[in-house]
């Protein structure tokens, strides 16, 4: 086994509920890492025959999280979850930041394969011992805070039993999903900690349809060796070097965004993207870190640049709400996007999201559809119970729970953005699509592309094999932002990456697995092979929809109205642009002109397996 | 890296509640009293306690002695293992001034009775703390 790994995986079928280990050639290792790339390749093997059959929240899918070999030993460490797509029926590899990633390292395990589906509520142990499924029957239904205040009592002191005089357990680390997950909301997240979400993908949906309420490490291993262990020494000094001398970040993380992405870049959504621009200063970072930050240094495993700040509102009528800054997407989704632009309430719509383990981004976008649904006429008092104008926190509190709960409008919300509009186009004899915003059925990050004042341009989420994700955009020419497909498989935080220079991480990546990893090779190679097979599995698709190459390859309809306010007023995305750099990034990453990956681009990859699938597209 | 084995463990029991876990130098050394095979005795020093791996026998009395369950067996050989200070110039320090947090500095203290008052068991710390951070709903997360 190459170094930077624990050497093995946990492959569990909940349906028969046999556990083994597995192990992957190193070869494999060494072409996809962990996280997004190896999930790529796990997901391949074992269901591309059938990919277009497969239902992503059937017992057939599978559940992968996964660690990759940086993971927990680079500075910030995360969990890559992955699985067939219920929003994009593809693929993401979804990561959180997390001490379960690390635990399950010190278990002994880079990561865990769940197949089939439990026929009553479980969670997963992992311990150095291996893993067990155990009873979730008292689990199923809580919330967040309330899952994660159980486990940790329930492991701690199942572990003490095991072992009683060995000292305290330190608690396990733990991903969970809310009920948003247990009912199976196409875009509910896996999350971890209270308030870090893996939320792009939907993937709280795929473990709720598995009957699986957590996964629970707890490791009193060694983190795993690495192969130059005197040179990653010297490398994370110099990596923390770079991180700790970002005062600015480390000190508001994403928290100040809420604001200045909308009054500078013009670029955050508003009221459902009717707007991407506002001047509501009360909204300022000032705001949350002066009234709410409880502690404004807050790190998971192994992170210096501590970008998280804890939030809680301690009087009022949101009094004992908990979450984190909320950070910028949060601020952005749960905040402007609903019409919100007061501090506690926007905390207050981030814990409820929390709580009931919606994804932040994606689950907001759905209510702030419905919302306009509701400004323009479509959906009424009726439909919803209730009225739901913009600003109003209580009345999306509501509309947080129905959606979670898949009770009256809330059933057809949940299943996203993309499924619900065509759903009430049917319902109402209007066609809403313009109102969803969407790339693939999976919801846009809080960047628009508009103002092109900001980091995501023309065709960022237009040619995303991860539809809408901000945190891995399309970017022609497959120059710097496209790193993401390498954190993500090598697991590592993207905000303890991006201040790096770039030859250091790659170095530090090559000292710790051994590996000849060069960013050309990740340029070149390594990426492409990950993005090319996570395009044909969009291509693919299936069972309720494939995407169109091309007409479905684009912005949602949104993003080409002109920006009706703000500095950047009467500016929209160029659809010239995004035809031509389309066609650039296709060319790039060698696919044809309908961005079918080539039947040489496979061979070179070492993809050949992929080809008679392909052709059947080309045709 | 083995946060397992560092003789300075930090506790969890609630996001946000992160609690260090180490020996605080109880004046009156419960631990040392409780070892049947006396493999602990205190460094004159520095006041801290030693653990004598050879003669330990892993029994776990002195983890049930301490005030703050604070020692713990190390999970390679199960031997008691209790921060020592590093024979007075602790390595978390360098680390925390080399890393430029400068949250740790080595200061001298005299002998004192205060110094057990730390000694607590990390779930008792996260309560208090709980409350300190969220208010009254700090008396709920736990």
């Amino acid at each position: 086994m190459p170094r930077g790994y624990a050497g093995k995986f946990l492959e569990i079928d909940l349906s028969k509920e046999q556990i083994k280990d597995i192990t992957f050639n190193e070869s494999v290792l060494q072409a996809y890492l962990g996280g997004r790339g190896l999930a790529t390749k796990i997901l391949w093997d074992r269901l591309g025959d059938s990919w277009a059959k497969v239902d992503p929240l059937g017992p057939n899918n599978m559940f992968l999280a996964l660690t990759g070999p940086m993971t927990a030993i680079y500075p910030g460490a995360r969990i890559c979850c992955s699985g067939k797509s219920p929003l994009s029926n593809g693929t993401v590899g979804s990561t959180a930041s997390t001490e379960f990633a690390a635990e399950l390292k010190m278990a002994g395990y880079d990561g865990v394969i769940v197949t089939g589906k439990a026929n009553r509520p479980v969670y997963i142990l992992v311990t150095d011992e291996g893993g067990e499924i155990r009873s979730a029957s008292h689990l199923w239904g809580k919330l967040g805070e309330d899952t994660i205040r159980i486990l940790n009592k329930e492991v701690t002191e199942e572990l003490t039993k095991r072992k009683p005089n060995i000292g305290l357990w330190r608690e396990p680390g733990m991903i969970y999903i809310g009920p948003a997950g247990e009912n199976k909301v196409r875009n509910a997240a896996v999350m971890t900690k209270i308030c870090h979400a893996a939320g792009y993908g939907g993937y709280g949906a795929v473990m709720g349809s598995k009957n699986l309420k957590a996964i629970v490490a707890k490791g009193r291993s060694k983190l795993p060796e690495v192969d130059a262990p005197e040179a990653v020494k010297l490398l994370w000094k110099e990596v923390h070097r770079h991180l700790i001398a970002e005062n600015g970040f480390r000190r508001m993380g994403t928290g100040y965004a809420g604001y200045s992405v909308g009054a500078d870049t013009s670029s955050e959504p508003i009221r459902n993207w009717q707007e991407e621009w506002h001047d509501e200063r009360r909204f300022g970072g000032p705001s949350f870190e002066t009234r709410y930050w409880v502690k404004k240094l807050w790190s998971d495993f192994n992170c210096t640049t501590s970008c998280m700040k804890l939030s809680c509102i301690k009087t009022g009528r949101w009094k004992g709400d908990i979450t984190d800054m909320p950070d910028y997407e949060l601020q952005a989704y749960c905040g402007t996007n609903l019409g919100i632009f007061d501090a506690g309430d926007n905390i207050h719509i981030s814990t409820v999201i929390d709580n009931l383990g919606h994804s932040g981004i994606n689950g907001p976008n759905t209510m702030g559809f419905a919302a306009e649904l509701y400004q323009r006429g479509i959906l009424t008092k009726k439909d919803l119970g209730f009225e739901l104008k913009w600003g109003d926190a209580a009345a999306f509190e509501k509309l947080a729970w129905l959606i979670a709960k898949r009770e009256g409008i809330g059933d057809i919300l949940a299943e996203g953005t993309f499924r619900a509009a065509t759903k009430i186009s049917k319902m109402k004899g209007v066609d809403v699509a313009p109102y969803a915003v969407h790339v693939k059925g999976i919801e846009i990050g809080a960047h628009g592309t508009r103002s092109d004042a900001d980091y995501t341009h023309d065709i960022s989420y237009a040619a995303n094999v991860q539809g809408g994700d901000h945190t891995s955009v399309a970017v022609d020419g497959y120059s710097e932002l496209s790193s993401a497909v390498f954190t993500d498989s090598a697991v590592i935080c993207n905000f303890c990456f991006f201040w790096v220079p770039r030859a250091l991480v790659f170095d530090f990546a090559k000292a710790v697995t051994g590996f000849p990893i060069t960013m050309e090779s990740w340029k070149k190679e390594n990426g492409p092979r990950i993005v090319t097979l996570q395009r044909a599995f969009l291509l693919l698709g299936g069972p309720d929809i494939a995407w169109t190459p091309i007409e479905d390859d684009d912005n949602p309809p949104r993003f080409y109205e002109p920006l009706p306010s703000g500095p950047h007023k009467g500016k929209t995305t160029s659809r010239d642009q995004v035809k031509q750099k389309r066609q650039v990034y296709f060319e790039t990453l060698g696919w044809d002109e309908r961005g079918v990956p080539k039947k040489e681009t496979l061979e070179k990859l070492g993809l050949n397996d992929l080809e008679p699938a392909m052709k059947e597209l080309r045709k | 890296m083995w946060p397992e084995a560092s003789r300075i463990r930090i506790f969890m029991p609630f996001p946000g509640l992160e609690v260090p876990h180490l020996c605080a130098q109880c004046d009156d050394y419960p631990c040392i009293k409780s070892c049947p095979v006396e493999a602990l005795s205190k460094d004159q020093a520095t006041s801290a306690v030693l653990v004598n791996r050879e003669k330990c026998i892993s029994c776990g009395k002195c983890v049930t002695a301490c005030p703050g369950q604070i020692p713990f067996l190390h999970p390679k050989d199960n031997k008691a293992t209790i921060c020592d200070l590093c024979g007075g110039d602790p390595e978390c320090v360098k680390v925390c001034t080399e890393a430029s947090y400068n949250a740790l500095a080595l200061v001298q203290e005299k002998p004192t009775v205060d110094r057990k008052l730390f000694a607590k068991p990390p779930i008792e710390v996260a309560k208090d703390l709980a409350v300190n951070l969220f208010g009254e709903k700090g008396e709920k997360v736990i």
